[in-house]
């Protein structure tokens, strides 16, 4: 079976989308800092918090926020990842499963400060999935949430982002892909909304 | 939809778990694959995922069974599956109540999913044709035990990175054994070599139609392999003497530190249990750092998620 990420398996309907950037490769990276500092605001110097992403996209997100964070810290960031297939709520209610990634937290995360990590917030259901995984490791003091593309008004669940690093209006018909230098080629968030003659 | 990049795997090709031979390679993976992640969740603090609490299983055991029963129970719970259990000791079937019936009986109690031992080779697909549930076989007969191969083969894939290419033996009773013919089948899909050996009465005749080598000599065998699956020697199925004495199929067939030692190169050591310490094996060598016979009973209840959470994934919702 193929790995392919993405594109290859997305159903075609998908891909006749016009596309529009929605952030561009220099504003990517302010972004990035910016939330940055504002973690650093909130958590100085990490030693009571964790970082975790969620599998599969949210691990790009904090490997970058990681490696930014120890250069202006200068100190370890103790982070993870956190795959949530095993407690979505929709097992059986899809054609097909989905493959379940990769889970590494070698630390115990019992009264600490968490912050879960994903690329786009939409409707808050793997966030609660998030909520249900991370139960699995230990009661945490503190879990917050932070969210490189927040698609407000389309949510299904009461759940709110802590850090955002841009909002945006969207249709829930409408698709936000984050892309990422190391594995598409780019850094730049893009809007796939459906084509009108399709 | 949630997310774009969300990655679908293939269903498995089959609905139910009867044997080996009826999974395709892809199938095979997929298990694996799955069960990859069922290990680290087996590794946490708290063991258990919420995904199958609306499925319930009944493990139906009309043959005596200790760790397979044990393993599949965990692995069912620890999917957050409703669990119930059956041995025929204490059933019905003692009073004459057929397999259907009793089958039957048990699913009008909303069951989704039946795990099942049974001693006639055939039971599991005979079951699956004929009911609505999903149906694992956890051995029939002398026909075939797939959860035992997979995790078998998981195991060997864990400890030598992958299973193409490599050489297993398959050492004693061949004849009385469904563990090397899911065996067989399961390496032979992943691209392994496989022989057999053991003494000639427990070679059953037309086994090399399977595509194996056969072999008498223990030292040849292990000279060739780079993983020596020693069965048990069943004596309960045996109606006849298949051989003079334990003894003597010890010291032919049985596996020392002697012998082990004196390969020039380090093979792995597998047995899938209950062990007949100083038969088939002696105490060194299944207690040695070659063996990985502990590391098959944790990946046992791994695989066994996967195989359920797969099936489970196939159940249509009312």
């Amino acid at each position: 079976m193929t790995q392919a990420s993405g594109w290859s398996r997305i159903p075609s309907i998908f891909v006749l989308m016009e596309k529009q950037v929605i952030l561009n490769s220099r504003h990517f990276e302010l972004t990035l800092n910016r939330l940055c500092y504002q973690l650093i605001e909130r958590h100085h110097d990490f030693s009571d918090t964790v970082l975790i992403g969620l599998q599969p996209r949210g691990v790009n997100v904090l490997a970058r926020l990681k490696s930014q964070l120890e250069s202006i810290l200068g100190t370890t960031v103790v982070c993870g990842n956190l795959d949530i297939t095993f407690y979505r709520d929709d097992f059986r209610r899809r054609e097909r499963p989905i493959i379940p990634s990769a889970t590494n937290i070698d630390f115990v995360i019992e009264g600490k400060q968490v912050v879960l990590i994903d690329d786009v917030l939409f409707t808050g259901r793997t966030i609660r999935s998030g909520l249900d995984a991370l139960l699995a490791f230990g009661r945490p003091k503190k879990v917050e949430l932070l969210a490189l593309i927040d698609r407000r008004f389309n949510r299904d669940l009461p759940i709110q982002a802590d850090y955002v690093g841009k909002s945006v209006d969207t249709l829930s018909s409408e698709r936000v892909s984050v892309e990422w230098k190391e594995i598409e080629g780019e850094d730049k968030v893009v809007l796939f909304t459906p084509d009108a003659n399709g | 939809m949630f997310c774009l990049h969300l990655m679908l795997m293939d269903n498995l090709s089959v609905e139910h778990l009867t044997g080996i031979k009826d999974l395709t390679r892809q199938d095979i993976e997929l298990i694996f694959k799955t069960a990859d992640s069922f290990k680290e969740v087996i590794n946490r603090p708290i063991k258990k995922v919420p995904s199958l609490r609306d499925i319930t299983i009944a493990n139906l055991f009309f043959e005596n069974s200790t760790r397979t029963k044990l393993s599949f129970e965990l692995a069912e719970k620890r999917l957050s599956a409703d669990v119930i259990n059956f041995s025929a000791s204490r059933s019905s079937v003692k009073k004459g109540e057929t397999l259907i019936d009793t089958v039957n009986n048990i699913l009008s109690m909303k069951v989704d999913m039946v795990v099942m031992r049974h001693p006639n080779p055939g039971a599991a697909k005979f079951l699956s044709e004929r009911i609505s549930a999903k149906v694992v076989n956890a051995g029939d007969g002398t026909h075939e035990h797939p959860t035992q191969a997979l995790l078998d083969a998981f195991s060997i894939r864990e400890r030598l990175g992958s299973v193409e290419g490599k050489k297993v033996v398959i050492v004693g009773d061949i004849l009385h054994s469904r563990v090397a013919l899911s065996n067989i089948y399961c390496l032979q899909k992943l691209g392994a070599e496989v022989m057999v050996c053991g003494p000639t009465t427990l070679i059953p005749k037309y086994i090399h139609e399977l595509g194996v080598k056969v072999e008498h000599n223990l030292r040849a065998a292990l000279e060739w392999c780079d993983v020596a699956n020693m069965l048990r020697i069943q004596l309960e199925r045996q109606d006849i003497k298949y051989f003079p004495s334990l003894r003597e199929y010890s010291m032919q067939f049985g596996l020392n530190k002697e012998i082990l030692d004196s390969l020039n190169k380090e093979i792995i050591v597998m047995h899938p249990g209950p062990i007949n310490r100083g038969v088939e094996i002696t105490s060194d060598v299944a207690d040695s750092k070659q063996s990985i016979i502990l590391q098959q009973v944790e990946n046992g209840v791994a695989v066994r998620m996967a195989v359920i959470y797969l099936l489970a994934a196939k159940i249509e919702r009312q």
